[in-house]
């Protein structure tokens, strides 16, 4: 397995590959409608299939009558929860899901019953000819409601009443902190939580191909709209009781994810059971309004924060509470729970930290990852309490920020490993580049509209602009595994043909980010050669080596990893028998443009295609694995120290410009400026537009995206009701790469996919407060809460638009766990950022 | 009962026997194999299925193929011309206006009509004209930098635009 590198090159090197844009492998078949995705799949004999889901939110199956829909001419399967009696369920430690509600319904949409049919039509009647009788039991709407009603029990995973998880860690002396603290702040936060809305709805086929010579009866091939093809491998064979090795899963081009297609669902599974019934190939696609049901969106969070401080800025200690309405079902939700808490210490310097979270069952759809995963919501509540502890002290919120910087190469209060950390560039990149002192002086000076309009909006006398600043921090990658054990995160393997063609295969799954471009990048970057030269195959479970998935952000860096480990063993072949041929020393050698050559005389050269022959003719055939797993020691030893590490983590700052009507409470985001340090671009293309990505996505959470519910239901699952930033909505986005390299990431590279969503929220809310002085402690900030705070503000109620707090169980249902590092976690004063460094394996 | 009628496709004539209930989009992707054509919603909310009748863009899951056999149809599949990528498809390419490529069949298309109302658009006017077709991934940026390119890249010999009298279309 691949080891971080620690003393690598220090020459300076010019990359051929790495850091240019160029188009992504598959844009092509992008742009011209050739890019096959799931529902694209069409097979002989294929039937339709479609999912009976509740109609109750919470509701007891008393019977369910499948004799009608069977009748139907054109039916061809009827499935219930008794067919699939096995739970199943993303993380080990929440089983709690069946394929089909056994006994009980716990949200409007959950999976009751699944047909396939001849046509759609057919489903279209077959659905309603199924007869379920229910009693209907109260239902949980709230994280106050699932506090306030222990007896109404939704899932038996809640050892206590609705509570599903929770978690409690103090790390150093918080109390002495807080009672040494100059000022001490405190506040309640809430977040709404959203959909993904990706564009592309879930949708999948399954084919069963019977074989009566083989005990098992046959291999299932299924493909689907899935960021994790082997969780969804995992899972199907534990609930339809095939082993691994007779199922295939396959990711064909996804049409968006961002945390929405992680879970293994229940679609999946039916459409794999009904296929095994009719011996048919089955599709499922998922209708828009079950993409809002099956959700495993964004958690509604409700925090409270309390933090000390000195009087220049500097941060003692603070107490984080997090309470996550989790939906019906466990999904990720353990790891969310500690995500709202594990990151507070990676962005700034914490002396001592108290995290205590708590997810609670409710009867809505479960909540899951979505882009930022558990650390969307925390960042907004704290960089809009330090905005706020910044005005209370005097301080510019840019300096508040900028004295407390988690300094790189060190450990966190809570054993975090840093490694590169470029959050004081990214910084000042945001306040120089968004004129930040230059607005505020001449707001002082009365003159702000004036300077700030930029030519883009009405000049109504009622309008007020601002600016906001928030930082973040983001995990390039979980450091440990959904399920631990000692194997690769991701690994690689690369096929050169004597032909010269070049085959690499990864089971990394392209959601749209480019990551199948990325290991092209990379394996063209070490081999010397073009990308175009290169085939890839990708997310097959039978065809490539395991990668955990498109989640986390950690593709670029575990797979990328995983690819210069291969590529490096074949260029190790290729050269041993260049250095023969040309008569060149082995350390002399150069592979760039599809040749290998004297890097003193490059005339003395030796074409790619001829030493693929002559190492096929001394090697046999060239076939080179790589992998990668994140290093030991990056963590505590502590339980729960597993939710948090990563080898490394990316940092964004936001600046956002608002423009605030006071008459009217009309809110419009005009501009956002978002620094980002990515270590290395591996295609400064694809950076660009995933940090644009991200902003547009943040910025509709912030402003106009709402999750809400009505006697049960979702109220708005359309992408009509639902508001979803159009061209109109979205502001300017200025992006800034900071580029400093990272000495684990593959070739200095770290993250982009996820981190800069977090700062734009914050940014928003805080520039919302510059331009007319409300706090609007509750996203989505909408101009009807903007509209109402101003007018509290104008009847002396105050500036701050807070939700009710939650009352905290006491004593707090879990063991506090405390923890302080034994001092074997050294800060390694001789790294610092300034040494640029080549690749990210040895 | 299916009828038999006929579309005009991409500069093919094509008989087609349909279901009259069925919408374009079903058509064009289940009956006459032009996958291309993406659906996000089949309520007339995203854009992804965006095809140009007579040069405009509609919506196909909202328009019945019974009520358009007289005009010219263009999905994806027919934005090539003699093997010779459109230069919208070129820079959209180029410049990373496709993420996860999903809406970018319908952005293409109503892109093009853009393009032919507006051969040199403001950003304003890109805001205006592509504001019914959602994306996702990209916060449009690339989008209006590659609608930006295209356009200069077609100032040249193909500057003539085909429908010059197209009217805005807001999605």
């Amino acid at each position: 397995m691949a080891k971080p590198a620690q003393d690598q090159q220090q020459k300076t090197h010019t990359y051929k590959i790495i850091g240019t844009p160029r188009p992504k492998v598959d844009a092509y078949a992008k742009v011209t409608g050739r890019a096959l995705y799931a529902d694209d799949i069409m097979l002989p004999r294929m039937l339709f299939g479609r999912l009976l889901r509740s109609p109750h939110a919470h509701a007891r199956i008393l019977s369910i009558d499948t004799s009608r829909a069977l009748a139907l001419p054109g039916v061809l399967a009827v499935i219930t929860g008794a067919d699939l009696p096995q739970k199943y369920g993303i993380l080990p430690s929440s089983q709690d899901e069946y394929a089909l509600a056994i006994d009980k319904v716990r949200y409007v949409g959950d999976p009751v019953a699944a047909v396939a049919a001849l046509d759609p039509d057919i489903l279209d009647e077959a659905i309603k000819l199924i007869d379920v009788e229910y009693e209907i039991l109260p239902a949980i709407m709230s994280i106050d409601e699932a506090l306030a009603h222990p007896e109404v029990k939704i899932n038996d995973e809640a050892r206590i009443g609705n509570i599903h998880k929770a978690v409690s860690y103090e790390f150093g002396e918080v109390d002495a902190a807080f009672a040494a603290a100059d000022y001490i702040r405190e506040d309640w936060f809430y977040y709404e939580g959203n959909n993904h809305a990706p564009i592309e709805a879930h949708a999948c086929v399954a084919q069963w191909e019977p074989n009566p010579s083989d005990p098992v009866g046959g291999k299932l091939t299924l493909w689907s709209s899935t960021q994790t093809p082997h969780y969804v491998h995992r899972e199907l064979s534990k609930v339809l009781g095939i082993p691994q090795s007779h199922i295939r899963v396959i990711a064909p081009n996804v049409g968006g994810g961002f945390g929405g297609k992680s879970d293994p669902f229940s679609h999946e599974i039916c459409a794999s059971e009904l296929s095994r019934r009719t011996g048919r190939p089955v599709k499922i696609t998922c209708t828009r309004e079950e993409v809002f049901l099956i959700h495993r969106g964004r958690h509604p969070v409700k925090m409270w924060i309390r933090t000390g401080v000195r009087r220049d800025g500097t941060l003692t200690a603070m107490h984080f509470r997090s309470f996550l309405d989790g939906g019906a079902y466990g999904s990720y939700g353990i790891a969310t729970t500690y995500y709202t808490g594990a990151l507070q210490t990676v962005t700034y310097k914490l002396p001592c930290y108290k995290f205590e979270g708590m997810r609670l069952f409710t009867n809505k759809p479960p909540c899951g990852p979505k882009r930022g995963h558990g650390t969307t919501q925390p960042r907004y509540a704290v960089e809009a309490h330090l905005d706020k502890l910044a005005h209370d002290l005097g301080i510019d919120p840019v300096e508040l920020r900028h004295r407390n910087l988690i300094d790189p190469y060190t450990y966190t209060v809570n054993g975090l490993r840093i490694t590169s950390c470029a959050l004081g560039e990214c910084l000042d990149q945001v306040v120089e580049r968004s004129g930040w002192h230059e607005f505020h002086a001449n707001k002082s000076a009365a003159t702000a509209n004036l300077h700030a309009s930029n030519g883009n909006s009405q000049q109504r006398p009622t309008i007020k602009r601002g600016l906001g600043l928030a930082a973040s921090a983001y995990i390039c990658g979980a450091g440990k595994p959904i399920y631990w054990n000692d194997l690769p995160h991701s690994a690689v393997q690369i096929r050169l043909d004597r032909g010269g063609g070049v085959t690499v295969y990864c089971g990394a799954t392209d959601i749209g980010q480019g990551s199948t471009s990325i290991l092209a990048y990379i394996v063209a970057e070490e081999l010397g050669i073009q990308p175009e030269r290169i085939h890839l195959e990708t997310a097959d479970t039978t065809l490539t080596p395991v990668d955990l998935g498109s989640y986390s952000s950690r593709v670029t860096f575990m797979a990328g990893n995983a690819a210069i480990a291969a590529a490096r063993k074949l260029k190790e072949q290729l050269f041993e028998v260049a250095s023969e041929r040309l008569q060149v020393h082995l350390e002399r050698l150069q592979a760039a443009n599809d040749v290998i050559y004297d890097e003193h005389d490059p005339g003395v050269a030796l074409p790619f295609e001829h030493a693929v022959q002559f190492a096929e003719a001394r090697f046999g055939a060239l076939v080179a694995a790589g992998s990668y797993a994140p290093p030991e020691g990056i963590h505590g030893d502590y339980k729960g120290a597993g939710v948090g590490p990563s080898p490394a983590y990316s940092y964004s700052t936001c600046v956002a410009q608002v423009a605030v009507d006071e008459e009217t409470g009309e809110l419009v985001v005009e501009k956002l400026w978002l620094a980002h340090d990515v270590g290395q671009s591996i295609n400064p293309l694809l950076v660009a537009g995933q940090v644009e990505g991200g902003a547009y996505m943040g910025c509709g959470e912030a402003v106009m995206e709402q999750q809400i519910f009505r006697k049960g239901r979702h109220k708005i699952p359309s992408l009509l009701d639902y508001k979803l930033a159009t061209t109109l909505d979205t502001p300017e986005i200025e992006t800034i790469l900071v580029e400093i390299p990272d000495r684990e990431g593959p070739f200095g590279g770290k993250e982009a996919g996820q981190g800069p969503l977090n700062p734009v929220i914050p940014a928003i809310a805080n520039a919302v407060y510059d331009a007319v002085g409300v706090r609007i402690d509750e996203v989505p900030i909408t101009s009807d809460k903007v509209f109402r705070a101003l007018k509290n503000l104008a009847q002396g109620k105050g500036a701050e638009l807070q939700p009710m707090p939650t009352e905290a169980p006491s004593p707090w249902p879990t063991r506090l766990i405390t923890w302080q590092s034994n001092g074997s976690q050294v800060a390694d004063q001789s790294k610092t950022n300034q040494v640029p460094v080549q690749g990210g394996v040895s | 009962m299916r009828q038999l009628i006929t579309l005009h496709v991409n500069d093919e004539r094509r008989e087609v026997a349909v279901l009259p209930h069925h919408t374009l989009l079903e058509v064009l992707r289940e009956d006459m194999g032009l996958i291309g054509t993406k659906h996000g919603c089949e309520l007339g909310e995203c854009g992804a299925c965006t095809v140009l009748l007579d040069g405009m863009p509609v919506l196909s899951c909202l328009t019945l193929p019974l009520e358009v056999q007289e005009s010219a149809i263009t999905t994806i599949e027919g934005l090539e011309q003699n093997g010779k990528l459109h230069p919208l498809q070129e820079t959209f390419a180029e410049l990373g206006a496709a993420q996860c490529g999903y809406c970018t069949p319908g952005m293409l298309l109503s892109g093009v009509a853009l393009l032919q109302a507006h051969p040199h658009p403001t950003r304003e006017q890109m805001k205006e004209y592509l504001a019914g077709n959602l994306c996702r991934c990209t916060g449009y940026t690339k989008i209006y930098e590659a609608v930006e390119a295209a356009a200069q890249r077609m100032s040249g010999a193909d500057a003539q635009a085909v429908h010059p009298e197209v009217e805005e279309y807001h999605g």
